[in-house]
């Protein structure tokens, strides 16, 4: 029988119970409401949000996609407001009841708020929630901040912000900050790289009012009168499990929702997980339990047995650029020990805190590398007593042997935690690995460590070079893909020094671990050959991703979209009623102006490409190549032919470039710009090859762009006539096309090879002029229109048969 | 009973390649291998239904090309972490020339 299941709360508690049950087939029907206008995303992500490396859409766990595909009804934006538990049923905000078989409550917490006089006002905020997030990062350096609190929350807050340039103040009442996980020493230390940061840290500082203009905050008042002005006031000093629905209904509550080992509540059917739980005396405020919990309530609901059973804690921090750990007990007392080390130079610091001959507490700074050692030797309570005078120094010192990192990493056992968000272990991850996991991508897809937090990116790495061995090349040399140990630097100079000139050739002499590539190398490799052997080397398209190989760009309905070029932005009225004539006649349902200067037929059938292409053929246009690895647009601004300012005829130059760069494939894509004037209105600095005219000539610079980073060019060099710009173009292209590994735009290949390189291959006239010649050479085989040639073969376009046809006559 | 129709020749199929064969009741996507073993599969990828298709062939897997999902072809089973599968049905190779099992167009009507 299906069962009705409401959950209240979708966050990372109940979202991970959520997943269980589907990963499970369970036979529920689930309801889900959160209060938040939004469902289940990675809290501990809004951080790096925060701090502008991350948007939210990459901390969203489960998308609306994903629950309308799993049938999950949902209620955001929704809170409930009461439980009738006689009749087993919620009312929700709008007054709805509805009922359940079984109810599992996430309700998480709430943020603590002191209540200052004056706590009401209008820029007084906690830090929980994507809302108060946002408040923060609409801030700029033009603002002032305090925050209250210097525990994780507080201090990440601040960081944050501080990144932004917002001028914050941190208020903490005790002596050093993060009292609770560091000792002072520690505390110390984090202060002092606070303040490097630019941010104003005060301790042992009281708070007594928040003082207000127009119900506006203006500045906090500390009890010694001094006054911080700011325009908002983070207030981060605790949170409090929030069991107001659950005491509303009379459930067994004391600090939060009273639960048993399997996550039921003092009611047989409502089960509550995550931070608003109580169990054993404990409360929780790490995601680590909460997904056990999850886990257990998931299994609860199926009628399978399972326990919650509470373990050990540890805390790495990731307070941006601050390297911390504590775990265990470390407050000083009556027969403990300490074991202190310090390296100033360095900025690290460790302590040990021991006690009948076993590590019981241990906080580290600035070198956390042995973290997970020293929580072993807590967790597993073992006898110090052999390894006691070198026991500071790490795993990597015991038992003589010299000093390596990666030993403590061989050291752990299987059972040693890695990924404290998922509770994956050093087993598991040698376990993914004996299944073929061989880099970082792969654990994480498999495992799952690493996906959440990241802190502990850099352990997984080193179980993997630990288990891999001389098999795992580090991961700035990763290799190509899991059909080879080799990488794209290697195997690129496998096929020039040893001419290899076909696929199944690299293949062979490179050692290819699978029969023939997968569709991550064989793209590679394709590009690798033509590139290097032009005239040799025949183009597979079954190598190719879809948008080349059919030459147009996949939509997510699998129709595709079409563009063909307007050389340098410009068209004709011709052109333009050849392209709603097309619009017309293969009914497009969108059409739609490019960023890149021209026009976008989406969503043409499969079967109509090469007739559109056809009719835009007869009006003389070709192929745009949006989809290519290869020459995109050459954007221009209007110059000399109208603009009051141009300098060149930066249109015509585009244009020409255009003419004699299309059709040749590059590792990546490849956009140009040329503008008229320094006023750039062709943007052309920040395109992987800008033109910028000017009164003497003409300024080329590379490596710019503006998708997922944002570059400016670099100067190449100043040349007299268009004539040169053509060549330094061609030779640049050719250049970047040599030497880049595939998949890097220029600006990543320069970051590698350095701009000087460059600049000494293009300076250098001979080489200028024999790299200009090879691009030549290769253009005689590729400046062709893809379009025209497929409408020639169009069979594979169309369906091999059509048994609908077949049965109906 | 196995009923076998008569598609095309293997030819029409490019060596790690695809090409459809539309029915009643959506498309099927017939793919050749480099060793020139066929497979017919739904052409709708577990994940969000992505045309298999035009996806990379690679030993006995397709890519899919919109989310790079890699999918069986011999059982239709999405590979690695992520989890679904897609039906298959039988198809074999006589004299260079592709046939499907009929039953597929029952199978289809009763899924
Ligand atoms: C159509 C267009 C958006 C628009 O409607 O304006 C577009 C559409 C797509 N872009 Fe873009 N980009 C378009 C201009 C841009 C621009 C602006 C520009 O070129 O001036 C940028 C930033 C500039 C740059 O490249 O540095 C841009 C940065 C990207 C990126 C990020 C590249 C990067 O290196 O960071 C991707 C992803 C990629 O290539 O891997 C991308 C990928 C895509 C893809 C191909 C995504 C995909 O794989 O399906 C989109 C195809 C949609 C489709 O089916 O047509 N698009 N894309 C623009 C086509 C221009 C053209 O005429 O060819
Ligand atoms: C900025 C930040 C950084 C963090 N960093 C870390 C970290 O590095 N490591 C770590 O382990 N933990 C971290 N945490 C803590 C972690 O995010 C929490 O422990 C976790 O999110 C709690 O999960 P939960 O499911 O119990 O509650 P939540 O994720 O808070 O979800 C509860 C949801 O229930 C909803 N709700 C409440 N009442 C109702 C109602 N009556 N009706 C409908 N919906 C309701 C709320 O709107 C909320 O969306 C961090 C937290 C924050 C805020
Ligand atoms: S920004 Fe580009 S890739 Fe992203 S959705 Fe828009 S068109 Fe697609
Ligand atoms: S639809 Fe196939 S991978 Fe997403």
């Amino acid at each position: 029988m299906t069962q009705n299941l409401i959950i209240i709360g979708a966050g990372m508690a109940t979202g991970r119970a959520l997943e269980h049950l589907l990963d499970n087939n369970a036979d529920v029907n689930v309801t889900l409401f959160n209060a938040e206008p939004r469902g289940n995303y990675n809290r501990i992500m809004l951080s790096p949000v925060l701090a502008g490396e991350k948007t939210y859409d990459d901390i969203e766990t489960h998308t609306a996609q994903w629950y309308s595909d799993n049938n999950v009804t949902c209620r955001f934006g929704e809170k409930v407001t009461s439980i009738n538990r006689a009749e087993r049923s919620i009312t929700a905000e709008n007054g709805e009841v509805l009922f359940y078989d079984k109810l599992l409550l996430g309700t998480g917490s709430n943020p603590f708020m002191i209540p200052l006089p004056g706590h009401e006002l209008e820029g007084v905020i906690a830090y929980r929630d994507l809302e108060d997030t946002e408040r923060m990062m609409g801030l700029g350096p033009d603002n002032k901040c305090v925050v209250i609190g210097g525990g994780l929350l507080g201090l990440e807050a601040a960081a944050g912000m501080a990144a932004r340039g917002v001028d914050v103040t941190v208020v903490h009442i005790m002596g050093h900050l993060m009292e609770r996980q560091l000792d002072e020493a520690a505390g110390y230390l984090l202060r002092k790289a606070l303040v490097d940061k630019g941010i104003t840290v005060k301790c042992s500082a009281n708070s007594s009012e928040i003082l207000g203009e127009d119900g506006h905050v203006k500045a906090l008042r500390l009890d010694d009168g001094t006054e911080l002005p700011c325009d908002l006031l983070v207030m981060a000093v605790g949170i409090r499990p929030n069991v107001a629905l659950a005491a509303d209904s009379d459930l067994a509550v004391g600090r939060g929702i009273h639960v048993d080992d399997h996550m039921v509540t003092s009611d047989a059917d409502i089960l509550a997980v995550g931070e608003c739980v109580e169990h054993n005396g404990a409360i929780f405020g790490l995601v680590a339990p909460l997904y056990d919990q999850a886990k257990v309530a998931a299994s609860t609901l199926m009628g399978q047995e399972a326990q919650f059973v509470q373990k050990e804690l540890s805390t790495k921090l990731k307070v941006t650029g601050c390297d911390l750990f504590s775990a265990g007990d470390f407050a000083e007392g009556e027969g403990r020990e300490d074991i202190v080390f310090r390296d100033p130079a360095r900025g690290v610091y460790r302590r040990l805190v021991i006690a009948n001959n076993q590590v019981i507490g241990v906080v580290m700074y600035g070198d956390t590398a042995d973290s997970n050692w020293f929580f072993g030797l807590i967790r597993d309570k073992v006898d110090i007593t052999d390894m006691r005078d070198t026991l500071i120094f790490g795993p990597a010192f015991q038992g003589g042997t010299p000093s390596d990192p990666l030993l403590a990493v061989a050291a752990l056992p299987r059972d040693a935690e890695i990924c404290g968000c998922n509770g994956i272990c050093k087993g598991q991850i040698e376990d993914a690995i004996a299944a073929g996991a061989s880099d970082l991508n792969a654990i994480k897809s498999t495992t799952k460590a690493s996906a959440s937090c990241g802190t502990c990116t850099g352990l997984v790495e080193q179980v993997l070079a630990v288990t891999l061995g001389d098999d795992f090349v580090v991961p700035a040399a990763a290799s190509i893909c899991g059909c080879t140990d080799m990488t794209h630097e290697d195997v690129r100079r496998m096929i020039k020094s040893q001419s290899l000139k076909s696929m199944p050739a690299v293949w062979q002499e490179c050692g290819w671990k699978t029969s023939c590539g997968c569709h991550i190398c064989r793209p590679a490799l394709n590009y690798y050959l033509l590139s290097d052997w032009p005239l040799d080397y025949l183009d597979d398209p079954q190598s190719r991703f879809v948008n080349e190989r059919k030459h147009a760009n996949i939509q997510k309905d699998g129709t595709f979209s079409v563009v063909p070029r307007m050389w340098g932005g410009i068209t004709t009225p011709d052109e333009l009623r050849a392209i709603a004539d097309a619009a017309d006649k293969f009914e497009v349902p969108t059409v739609k102006v490019t960023g890149g200067q021209r026009i976008d037929l989406l969503g043409v059938k499969g079967e109509d490409l090469p007739e559109i292409w056809s009719d835009l053929n007869k009006a003389g246009m070709v192929s745009g190549h949006a989809y290519s690895k290869g020459l995109r647009t050459v954007k221009t601004c209007v110059g000399t032919d109208h603009c009051r300012f141009g300098t060149q005829d930066s249109t015509g130059l585009g244009i020409k470039l255009e003419k004699i760069l299309w059709g040749s494939w590059t590792p990546h894509k490849l956009k140009l710009a040329v503008s008229g004037c320094p006023r750039n209105c062709a943007e052309a600095t920040c395109k992987d090859i800008g033109i910028v005219c000017v009164d003497s000539g003409f300024q080329i610079s590379i490596g710019g762009a503006a998708g997922m980073d944002v570059r400016e060019t670099q100067p190449l060099c100043q040349v007299p006539t268009e004539e040169d710009v053509i060549e330094v173009v061609k030779a640049v292209t050719q250049s970047y096309r040599e030497n880049a590994k595939y998949l890097d735009r220029i600006y990543k290949w320069m970051a590698k090879v350095g701009l000087e390189w460059i600049q000494e291959q293009i300076n250098d006239r001979d080489t200028r002029a024999a790299l200009a010649a090879r691009f030549d050479l290769s253009q005689t085989v590729y400046r062709k229109d893809p379009w025209a040639q497929h409408v020639a073969k169009d069979d594979a376009y169309h369906p091999l048969t059509d048994l609908a046809l077949e049965a109906a006559e | 009973m196995s009923q076998w129709i008569e598609i095309s020749a293997l030819d029409a199929i490019p060596q790690r390649g695809a090409r459809l064969v539309k029915t009643p009741l959506g498309c099927v996507a017939v793919f050749r291998t480099a060793t020139d073993e066929v497979y017919a599969l739904d052409n709708a990828c577990p994940h969000k239904g992505g045309p298999l298709a035009d996806g990379i062939v690679h030993g006995t897997q397709v890519t899919c090309p919109l989310h790079n999902w890699v999918i069986s072809l011999e059982t239709g089973m999405a590979q690695g972490a992520d989890e679904g599968q897609v039906a298959t049905y039988r198809a074999k190779v006589t004299d260079g020339r592709i046939y499907l099992d009929t039953e597929f167009l029952q199978h289809r009507a009763v899924a």
